[in-house]
């Protein structure tokens, strides 16, 4: 118990030491375009500092964390207990900062006439239980359901608050990014999908989910239902003033949240 | 003089055992090397096995090759890689439909047809595509071929029904009628004319086939375009580089002599190609046939971009239209959340597909060594 206290302070030591001009992130891809725009701005204004933005996916930038091979793990979905316990095990503290929120739209082609869904049919589209259009006011035309890849924090959202740990059917679709989900809605009439708020687009509609249409202002009340906050996680929480506690309050200032709001994400505060 | 010369030649002892040593050293030195890329794929063996068989232990046999249900995040864990191999059999299938006509008609083309300052130019454009990094293939896939299949697929569908079936048809029309004519010679006093009326009936009937396959298909409607067709075509065209360039070389080695002696008995060209340079050369073009299947199994970029990644059973089991999951992509896009943290058997199963990737190509590796070993000494090389 005495040891792992003691390693706990020498790796916090470490890490503290290290991260006077050095700072490594990794995680998601959702958070990434955050943590780049941060990372950018933050070594404008501090050139003695290094930051390097790796884009893995959540699960990975866990894993990098509890190896201490990174300072800051950008993550779409909260750690897992395994995780914790993971970090726990290593002697690593995960604290979290909720650095912006974000809604998951659900996009359909811009030529489909259907505008909204509750979350109830959303599920039961991906259930395989609705498996036309018409069933939902649209055309006869049987529907493509498409998803994020098992591995990512979008898919891990979306499974958590549409599909309340339902298995999705086996004919849904998987893509690799958000990108491709988008590309795939975009080109393909009968399409449903979901992405990041930063993802919607002119060449995409978004649909009304229980009435509400996904916009900054909804995910910010609260009322778009499939919504969630984004997350950085660093090991315990850093020195006051250090350069990493600057960088993880980025979101704070002002600038922080004008460059969430560009990126197409939801700032946690009104400002 | 001449004495002092002759000395000079002979080399003083230390200076032989010098010689001797620095050829042993150099030898020794290349061996070493040679035998740390043969050692590397026992490596590769081992490593996978030691992740693979944890698995088998914890899951067992039985889900893993005969269930259907592949959710390898969900609680409880289903790890029914059923479609998967499904899906990477389908894929590949359908890549050597693409592939092998097209292949081995550009081979014969090239070898037999062609003039030879053209075939200089035309092979190693072919082989470009082999040169063609296989991410480009699936952005093409993606973005480009699958909202082409969706808009325009009875089309492309009909268009592809004539480019494979058109060259196997006529082929087999040509075999077939020269079989009918042979059998008819004894009672048939005009052979002429025999061939004269077989081969339009023939011709005629393969004609109708394929303009009713394609016109049926033409009506078919495809409503996602990432599916197993797709990337089967992609991955025809990924692999027929490497059939055009094995089987030409097959083509190539049945040699000038059988060619001419062919000639010499009064064959034509297309009977010459057709009657004696294929069948000669058939298990060469076998092993390039299993060297494309290799390739596509084994691609990966393709399928994880453009083949939708659906798990599941295609129903009925030939159709292609329908998105499926390869082993390949599996791996590929399962690996970032599986590790010791989130729960090992979806780390372990990953190794499981890995070893039936590598012992399937190993496997077929082998058969294509065999026959073309086989064929070398049937030709007397």
């Amino acid at each position: 118990m005495k040891k792992t206290v003691i390693t706990t302070f020498a790796i916090c030591a470490a890490l503290s030491t290290q991260a006077q001009n050095k700072i490594a992130i990794d995680g998601s891809t959702t958070v990434g375009p955050i943590a780049k725009a941060f990372a950018e701005y933050f070594m404008s204004a501090n050139p003695d500092v290094n930051i390097t933005v790796s884009e893995s996916g959540s699960g990975n930038g866990a894993k990098s964390l509890v190896n201490n091979t990174c300072d800051v793990a950008a993550m779409s979905r909260p750690m897992k207990d395994t995780e914790f316990k993971a970090a726990a095990d290593k002697g690593i503290q995960p604290v979290a900062h909720v650095v912006a929120l974000d809604g998951l739209p659900i996009l359909v082609h811009p030529s489909n006439p259907v505008q909204a869904l509750t979350v109830e049919q959303v599920r039961k589209i991906y259930l395989g239980e609705i498996t036309n259009w018409k069933q939902v006011g649209g055309p006869d035309k049987a529907i493509v359901s498409i998803s994020r890849d098992t591995n990512s924090g979008t898919y891990e959202t979306f499974a958590k608050l549409v599909m309340s740990k339902q298995k999705i059917h086996k004919n849904c679709e998987y893509v690799g990014s958000n990108g491709a989900i988008r590309q795939r809605v975009q080109s393909t009439p009968a399409a449903i999908g979901y992405a990041g708020l930063g993802f919607v687009d002119k060449t995409v509609k978004a649909l009304k989910i229980n009435g509400i249409y996904p916009s900054a202002e909804t995910v910010q009340t609260g009322e778009y239902p499939i919504a969630r906050p984004l997350f950085m996680y660093t090991n315990a929480y850093p020195k006051l003033g250090s350069p990493l506690y600057r960088f993880v309050t980025i979101h704070l200032t002002e600038d922080g949240q004008e460059m969430v709001e560009e990126i197409g994400f939801v700032p946690v505060t009104a400002y | 003089m001449s004495a002092k010369s002759n000395q000079s030649l002979i080399m003083s002892d230390a200076a032989s055992r010098r010689h001797r040593m620095a050829t042993l050293f150099g030898q020794s030195i290349l061996f070493l090397i040679t035998s740390l890329s043969t050692l590397t794929v026992f490596f590769i063996f081992y490593f996978i096995l030691k992740d693979a068989i944890p698995f088998f232990k914890l899951e067992g046999f039985k889900e893993f090759f005969t269930s259907a249900r592949w959710y390898p995040s969900g609680s409880p864990a289903e790890f029914g890689a059923l479609p998967i191999f499904m899906g990477t059999g389908l894929v590949t299938l359908g890549a050597v439909v693409v592939a092998v006509p097209l292949g081995i008609a550009a081979s014969v083309c090239l070898s037999d047809l062609l003039p030879f300052h053209i075939r200089q130019i035309v092979k190693p454009i072919i082989e470009i595509l082999a040169a063609i990094p296989s991410v480009a293939y699936g952005f093409f896939a993606l973005v480009v071929f699958a909202p082409m299949l969706q808009n325009h697929g009875g089309a492309i569908l009909s268009a592809g029904t004539w480019m494979i079936l058109g060259p196997i048809f006529a082929l087999l029309v040509i075999v077939m009628g020269d079989l009918t004519i042979d059998k008819l010679r004894n009672k048939v006093k005009n052979p002429k004319l025999a061939g004269a009326i077989v081969f339009p009936i023939l011709g005629i009937l393969a004609f109708t086939f394929i303009y009713r396959l394609a016109s049926h298909l033409s009506g078919v409607e495809i409503s996602s375009g990432t599916n197993a067709l797709n990337v089967a075509v992609i991955l025809g065209i990924m692999a027929l580089p490497t059939v055009v360039s094995v089987s030409e070389d097959a083509l190539q080695a049945a040699g000038r002599e059988l060619r001419e002696g062919s000639y010499a008995l009064g064959a034509t060209r297309a009977e010459t190609i057709i009657k004696t340079v294929i069948p000669a050369s058939i298990s060469g073009i076998l092993a390039a046939v299993i060297l494309g299947v290799m390739r596509a199994i084994g691609e990966t970029m393709v399928v994880w971009m453009a083949s939708g990644n659906a798990a599941r059973l295609p129903d009925p089991w030939y159709n292609m239209l329908q998105p499926v999951r390869t082993l390949t992509a599996t791996i590929a896009g399962d690996m970032g959340e599986a590790d010791h943290v989130t729960g090992s058997s979806r780390f372990h199963v990953l190794f499981a597909m890995a070893f039936c990737l590598l012992a399937f190509s190993f496997i077929m590796n082998l058969a294509s060594e065999l026959i073309v070993k086989r064929s070398r000494k049937k030709l007397g090389k």
